[in-house]
């Protein structure tokens, strides 16, 4: 094996892998595991994307397709949502973009464990591979709603409760461990590797997002592992961790005292910060993509820093919000009622300060910018069905309907995706040293834009009218006036709509490899470190000669007197100016 | 009284509010909003959802207002010199402490009917739910002085099986071949054209009854996967956990009698969405009535008492087949997940009734014992029905007592 | 400054990764067919002959690996930066198994406090403990579970205690072998470390015993409640982290012998030493909460 040992050899000197395989399999290069991880993420993301067009094509026109019945509808359903929450947007955003921005961000060469890095994601394509792998076991994948919660997970009356829940039991464990990897990779990098003068409140927000999330998923992830775990003895080997004594389908089982409520908790436990642990990237991210594109600096950096640190604890202690009708103690209703109001404080916050990074800004209407703009309002609207759910009274009626599908699809779906497209359009050029096809990228945002609005919309009306969720048909009933059944048609439609227009995203990346026209170095005009390496896409080693040093914050777009409208981070401070407001001059080791 | 108060409040502000636009009032059924419902809970819950949503209407309207102002002026094409302001305590601290206050006052209310909501006492009846996959049953404790009424009876919905569900299919996920030809003839579009589709997947065997003006107890819980006792129009739903009973109650208003239609609400395996239940109010004279109609009908019916012919045993067996058998051994008895029960030996030797009581009673591999769920006499309408059923025609008439005299399986 | 932070080394690719993916997938896929045949839940004779396999296989991989890893050490590839970041990476590791441990017990508080005490009519279960467990008594240790399965609890006073005096004494004599080493006396610092390794084997074979006690003579099973079921995990799951402990030392004591650590740079042997530590915290806390209380 070959190091490129100490990073001062000289350029010429280092070793780049010639090889396919050298390149892309045995790599440990940050930008390459980020690509891996991307490439496998966005696939599994459109299989479980192809998963909801099946379940819409039920709903919308039931039994029109033969192919769906109760069963399968449960399974493409649990498997869509796993996919989505843990396999596309954690991997996505942490993995990803994690992988690919930090090192660049905060001006170093690589993760500080490279090899850990690559496992990480070697143990996230085999979570993946046993994901998958669940749809060819006898029964299929596991039909028992993304929430696993058991005993159902895990008896007869479920579909694949013999194979499917082994797989997804394992799949789970498996990313665990992956993410335990990568995710204090990530910690430990941006807290040990910042170059000089980057002190951790001049990192840009997105480093913070990415930060925190990571820190989350370290201190979350082992409640889903430990749930995990009982969840596959009490199916495996007869304990009774979340089994009282019951009957399933006429026989009488041997599990004994436990309660189905601990499993919620444990999920929840996890399930919430998850939550986050998938917004607060895209909160940083899209700070950074708001500040450029609007040639402004984000209003209220360290208000920004810290809501993300508070929304990040405070996350901890709202789990149970999920449980408000699953019979908890009044006052532990209390309690989580009360912390899930606190925690809309802090996210309000942030979204006044978007709007108001706009306000006066010179906002370039560019792709990634209506992306971020779009994340806004989906997330703002999902935000205030939030408001609807958080108060504990006002969830009786509507949980479990489709109102929280609407939520949670607009809060961490939609506006989620929203982000990850304006960061795959803002940092393309890096990535590949080519701009996207802006044409392409116009139509497939208002599309995209429009159709989710109109594939989510129509649901918070059918919440409203009392229809549940995970319903394999919703008939023709008293909560389902003819109305409501054109309307709810009509979702399929536009959910359908949508899956297309994404070809149109698809054929842009392709494309725009070979044919975009090529980028500019730095085409955004942006300040943070990632666009100021020597060579644009970044070489093995991102620095060459010398790591930057970093003499500012990441916000100084459009300032008074400068040459440009942006000022990068690693130019350094002049007489004139504005002051330097990120912090001391002293650096953190 | 709490919540009167409150909810008198509300509709003021809310009328002051929305004064000009269309607000919807509570004693209407709203086709186009959250269910107001019948109960005193229900309504005050619709009010402070209506105060919600006209917050929401505040916030959205400011925040994209703004957005939709700096997009028009501040883009571009308008060549804006951009502020270079960054922070504003002031502002942030502003606008941390509004959001504050406005949630304190919508959670203070909600905090009041939920304690309001879970507490059981005085009421008059108690009525033990429970969920099983996938059905309701009912039995009713104590109702005014009488400590235990003895009523007890399950809720099934009333569309058949063939209507809604498909027979689970061999194959795996992407089974081969046409729709008709695993499903067979008599199969029935799930569509609204169906004539029979009033109040489709809600209509239900057996309603369960309770008197108006009167306070309900439910206590909730269920017999083997988590489930949830949801009627809309009485503005609560709460889990039915297994092993754990949780309590809810409702009393609804002496003028709104009536049928209210429910669902189960917490995934509970592939029948989630077909265990529908109906709640028929009845007056007070009504209910008493009911009572001891059922409580006479009860006395009646005797467990053990033999089939007077097959004929009797087969129209009880073949509703059985329906509610427990369908799903593994199809309509048509030709298997699916089970094996198929068509002429095979199993079925049609007089020699293996033994054997086949067995099975049925004590489960065998992935078979389930039904001995828990049925009684002798239900074990011997679906054998009975089995063995005459699906050309079979053995003309077996199996009798309870059979069942008792068959020995222990496993 | 700047000289600290561009000593980073790049390492630029290895195999080690992917295959120890694949191994790990052996392993997982042998130990759910070991359970499922272990437990008769299904016939299946492959579980063993996988797990086996895929335990040797993680074996060569992660020694090949650590040999890498060693020598990148030796040749003087890894700067006092990277030795802070490792050292931080490995409290990130610990940190989050904290966690892993806090959720176990987490779990059994529940259980103890709120489920327990539900079924047997306490707060809000009055009606739970009426209608569906009249004869059920809430208790702790729950010996007599609520369909009537009775077992015997592991007291507190005999092996635990001793089991506990042994790895405290443990965490003492790596104490001991730690100041050694930074004292640059090999020969004692190899002397107390392998006294603490010859600790951990004695604790992990006195809780095979106990296992063996437990099933045999007390009927606590893992399927015989939700007693058995939370003391076989929290005591199960802390035996699984003390033979990686023990491992983890008798790798360092291999390399202590051949000399690996100097008195500045030891890091793996501190990594080695909190991680024991941390070992050692969690079985106060269990002994204390699973056996005593």
């Amino acid at each position: 094996m070959t190091h490129v040992a100490i990073a001062d050899q000289p350029e010429e000197e280092e070793h780049h892998p010639t090889s396919f395989i050298a390149k892309y399999i045995w790599s440990q290069d940050h930008k390459v595991i980020a690509i891996q991880y991307t490439i496998v993420a966005m696939f599994v993301g459109l299989v479980a994307l192809v998963l909801s067009g099946f379940m819409r094509l039920q709903l919308g026109f039931p039994d029109t397709f033969s192919f769906i019945n109760p069963n399968t509808y449960l399974q493409f359903m649990t498997m869509h949502g796993m996919i989505m929450v843990i396999y596309l947007l954690t991997a996505l955003l942490l993995g990803g973009f994690g992988n690919y921005l930090i090192p660049l961000m905060v001006g170093t060469r690589d993760m500080v464990f490279p090899y850990l890095n690559m496992l990480s994601f070697w143990m996230y394509f085999l979570s993946v591979l046993v994901l998958l792998a669940s749809f060819f076991v006898p029964g299929g994948p596991t039909g028992a709603g993304w929430t696993l919660y058991p005993p159902q997970a895990i008896l007869q009356g479920t579909p694949g409760a013999d194979w499917g829940i082994v797989f997804m039991i394992a799949s789970l464990a498996i990313f665990i461990i992956a993410f335990t990897m990568g995710g204090l990779n990530y910690v430990t990098t941006i807290l040990q590797a910042r170059t000089h003068g980057m002190t951790l409140m001049r990192m840009p927000l997105t480093l913070w997002g990415i930060f925190t999330a990571s820190l989350m998923g370290l201190l979350a992830f082992p409640a889903l592992l430990v749930s995990a775990i009982m969840l596959g003895l009490d199916l495996l080997a007869g304990t009774s961790f979340f089994m009282p004594a019951l009957v399933s389908l006429g026989e009488q089982l041997d599990h004994t005292g436990g309660s189905p409520l601990l499993f919620q908790h444990l999920f929840w436990f996890f399930g919430h910060p998850e939550v986050y642990i998938v917004a607060l990237p895209a909160f940083g991210m899209v700070s950074d993509v708001l500040s450029t594109h609007a040639r402004k600096n984000i209003f209220g950096y360290r208000m920004m820093v810290w809501a993300i640190v508070i929304i990040a604890g405070l996350s901890f202690i709202v789990w149970a919000h999920h449980m408000y009708v699953s019979g908890m103690n009044l006052n532990f209703g209390f309690f989580f009622a009360t912390t899930t109001l606190i925690i809309a404080v802090p996210t309000a916050l942030k979204v006044y300060n978007w709007v108001l990074t706009l306000w006066r800004g010179n906002i370039h209407l560019n792709t990634p910018m209506l992306f971020a703009i779009g994340f806004i309002f989906t997330f703002t609207h999902g935000g205030l069905s939030g408001l609807f759910l958080g108060n504990v009274i006002v969830d009786v009626p509507l949980a479990d309907t489709y109102f929280v599908v609407a939520h949670f699809h607009m809060v961490m779906g939609v506006s989620t995706v929203m982000v990850l497209f304006a960061a795959i359009y803002h940092w393309y050029p890096l990535v590949t040293g080519r701009m996207l096809h802006e044409g392409m990228g116009k139509i497939h945002f208002w599309l995209t834009f429009l159709g989710t609005y109109a594939v989510f919309l129509p649901m918070h009306y059918l919440g409203f009218l009392g229809v549940p969720r995970r319903y394999f048909s919703m008939g023709d009933t008293a909560f389902m006036p003819e109305s409501a059944q054109t309307l709810n048609a009509s979702i399929s439609v536009f959910a359908i709509i949508v899956m297309v227009i994404q070809v149109i995203f698809l054929v842009n990346l392709v494309w725009s490899l070979k044919n975009g026209p090529r980028a500019p170095r730095n085409p955004w005009g942006a300040t943070s470190l990632e666009w100021q390496t020597p060579v644009m896409p970044p070489a093995h080693g991102n620095w060459g000669h010398a790591l930057p040093r970093v003499h500012r914050w990441a916000y100084d777009y459009s300032v008074p007197g400068a040459a440009e409208d942006f000022i990068p981070q690693n130019v350094p401070q002049e007489g004139s100016g504005r002051p330097d407001d990120g912090g001391q001059e002293e650096v953190k080791a | 009284m709490q919540p009167k108060r409150f909810h008198r409040a509300v509709t003021a502000l809310t009328t002051l509010a929305v004064s000009g636009l269309a607000s919807a009032d509570w004693t209407e059924r709203s086709a186009e909003n959250l269910r107001p419902g019948v109960t005193d809970s229900s309504e005050t819950i619709y009010d402070l959802h209506m105060a919600i949503l006209w917050v929401c209407v505040a916030i959205f309207a400011l925040v994209f207002g703004l957005i939709m102002w700096s997009m028009i002026n501040h883009r571009r094409s308008k060549r804006p010199k951009p502020a270079t302001f960054h922070e504003h305590l002031g502002l942030e601290v502003v606008w941390t402490i509004i959001p504050f206050v406005i949630l304190i006052f919508m959670a203070w209310p909600a905090t009041v009917v939920l304690i309001d909501l879970e507490d059981t006492s005085d009421s008059v009846l108690t009525v033990k739910v429970t969920g099983h996959q996938w059905y309701w049953s009912y039995e009713y404790l104590s109702y005014e002085d009488d400590p235990d009424l003895g009523i007890s009876f399950a809720q099934r919905m009333k569309t058949p099986r063939e209507q809604y569900e498909r027979p689970i299919l061999p194959g795996g996920l992407f089974p081969r071949g046409e729709a008709a030809g695993r499903v067979g003839e008599d199969f029935i579009p799930l569509t609204a054209d169906n004539p029979d589709t009033k109040n489709y997947l809600l209509e239900v065997d057996n309603n369960l009854v309770i008197p108006a003006g009167q306070r309900v107890r439910f206590l909730i819980t269920a017999d083997d996967v988590i489930h949830s006792f949801w009627v809309p129009d009485f503005g609560y739903k709460k889990d039915a956990i297994p092993g754990f009973i949780n309590e809810s109650w409702t009393e609804v208003p002496e003028d709104q009698t009536g049928i209210y239609y429910g669902q189960c609400a917490e995934l509970c395996g592939r029948g989630h969405a077909f265990m529908p239940l109906a709640v028929e109010v009845v007056s007070q004279e009504e209910f008493r009535e009911w009572v001891a109609k059922k409580q006479a009908e009860a006395a009646e019916e005797v467990a053990d008492e033999p089939f007077a012919d097959l004929d009797e045993a087969l129209a009880k067996g073949e509703q059985l087949y329906q509610n427990h058998c369908v799903a593994c051994h199809g309509g048509e008895g030709g298997g699916g997940v089970g094996p198929s029960l068509r002429g095979t030996d199993l079925m049609t030797n007089p020699d293996r009734i033994d054997e086949n009581i067995s099975i049925v009673r004590d489960g065998r591999a992935a078979m389930p014992a039904f001995g828990a769920q049925l009684s002798d006499r239900e074990l011997a309408a679906v054998i009975s029905f089995q063995r005459n059923a699906f050309g079979n025609e053995t003309g077996d008439l199996i009798q309870p007592a059979d069942i008792e005299n068959t020995e222990g399986g496993q | 400054m700047a000289e600290k932070t561009t000593q980073y080394f790049v390492p630029d690719s290895s195999p080690w990764p992917l295959w120890a993916s694949a191994g790990l997938f052996l392993l997982a896929m042998g130990i759910a067919g070991f359970i499922q045949q272990a437990t008769g839940v299904s016939d299946s004779q492959w579980g063993g002959p996988v797990l086996i396999a895929g335990a040797l296989w993680m074996i060569g991989v992660l020694f090949m690996w650590w040999r890498d890893a060693t020598l990148e050490s030796l040749q003087g590839l890894h700067s006092v930066q990277m030795d802070k970041s490792y050292r931080q990476g490995m409290i990130w590791f610990i940190f989050s198994e904290v966690m892993f441990f806090a959720a176990f017990f987490g779990a059994l508080f529940y259980v103890r406090w709120l489920a327990v005490p539900w079924l047997g009519g306490a707060g809000d279960g009055a009606m739970t403990h009426e209608l569906l467990w009249p004869d059920f008594q809430a208790m702790w240790p729950l010996t007599r579970t609520p369909d009537g399965t009775t077992t015997q609890y592991m007291g507190a006073w005999g092996l635990p205690a001793i089991n506990t005096a042994i790895l405290i004494t443990s965490s003492v004599t790596l104490t001991i072998a730690h100041h050694a080493l930074v004292a640059g006396e090999r020969a004692r610092a190899i002397l107390f470390h392998g006294a603490t390794i010859a600790l951990g084997v004695i604790f992990i074979g006195l809780q095979a015993y106990e296992y063996v006690h437990a099933y045999r003579d007390l009927g606590l099973t893992l399927d015989a409640g939700i007693y058995g079921s939370l003391f076989f995990m929290l005591t199960g799951f802390h035996g699984v982290h003390v033979t990686i402990g023990t491992i983890f030392l008798i790798v360092l004591l291999l390399r202590m012998m051949k000399g690996h650590f100097t008195a500045e740079n030891h890091f793996a042997y501190e990594a080695g030493a909190w991680y024991w530590h941390f070992v050692d915290v969690v079985w106060v806390f269990l002994f204390v909460v699973v056996y005593w209380l």
